[in-house]
């Protein structure tokens, strides 16, 4: 099983990806934003970081990156693909999720331990979730602020597409609370908190981290 | 050499977390008549010779395609510099 991991110029969560894919025993294989190859990986991580240092808008640049040139089509062919922060706000500038990521509704960073609801527990990436379950990850991130129209967040609702949801207090003002998001075919998720930062004993608040990676694995030897 | 100028505003139903710093500072300057604040981003694209309507296309193109992210943002102006907005 192999897992690809990109790496665009400003990531920073890259590594700790290839080890949490590790962590679950597959084989992790750095891709690079430069190269319009996905080395027949059979799922791709796009990590966390600032990616072309958040220029124009997050993600934006990265989005037309020769490397997404072939993601875009095999997640529309049902890759697996997991955003996670910036490689959320990728997903949704490249127009595989619905919505954008905006600056935080204080103006601050965040850095927090955050409590998280499974929403949707059947994606490719939540499939070893209990729908309900409460997972507490890292939440790191300024331009965390989910905002979509109301008719997308309706649809999103709707047919179940919202995967995560922040309890708690909203650490960001993302509407309705949303922290990740699926498409329709439930291969490509996006969140804004850190799994690959809770896969170890000793680093982060859990190891709630660990089944988002355990899930691709069975999806991918059920594809 | 002629400059296409393009003007990016965040829609007026999108927060605004940035114009709200700024709007929160003029008060303490003395500037209190200002109720709301919102920031925008300005693109000049240069090219050779005089900016024409093939230019004005194009630059509209990629304004849409690059420099907006249209589920947040809207174009609100796309012309030669020294046009009438």
């Amino acid at each position: 099983m192999k897992i690809g991991v990109v790496t665009f110029p400003g990531s920073l969560d890259d590594r700790d990806a290839v080890r949490a894919v590790g962590a679950v025993g597959a084989e992790a294989v750095p891709l690079w934003h430069g190269d319009a190859d996905l080395r027949a990986v059979d799922a791709v991580v796009l990590p966390g970081g600032f990616s072309y240092g958040d220029y124009l808008r997050c993600g934006a640049i990265a989005r037309f990156s020769p490397v997404m040139e072939a993601l875009v089509p095999a997640a529309r062919g049902g890759l697996p693909v997991l955003g996670i922060c910036n490689g959320f706000q990728v997903l949704c500038e490249s127009h595989l999720l619905p919505g954008a990521l905006i600056r935080n509704d204080h103006r601050k960073f965040s850095c927090l331990d955050q409590r998280l609801v499974v929403e949707n527990a059947a994606t490719a990436w939540t499939s070893q979730f209990e729908q309900g379950q409460e997972i507490t990850i890292v939440l790191k991130n300024g331009e965390g602020g989910f905002v979509a129209d109301d008719r997308t967040l309706d649809e999103l609702e709707g047919e179940g597409r919202v995967v995560f949801r922040y309890a708690g207090d909203n650490p960001n003002g993302s509407y309705r609370a949303i922290a990740g998001i699926t498409n329709e075919r439930g291969n490509v998720v996006g969140l804004m908190p850190h799994p690959e930062h809770c896969v170890e004993p000793g680093y982060g608040p859990s190891l709630d981290g660990l089944p988002f990676f355990t899930s691709v694995l069975q999806a991918m030897a059920q594809a | 050499m002629g400059n296409v100028v393009i003007d990016v505003m965040l829609k007026p139903e999108i927060l605004d977390p940035q114009g709200q710093a700024v709007g929160g500072v003029l008060p303490r300057l003395g500037f209190e008549q200002f109720t709301e604040v919102r920031q925008g981003k300005r693109f000049v694209l240069t090219v050779d010779g005089d900016v024409t309507q093939e230019h004005l296309s194009a630059a509209r193109q990629a304004a849409e395609k690059l420099l907006s992210n249209p589920v947040i943002e809207d174009v609100v102006s796309v012309r030669a510099e020294g046009s009438a907005q």
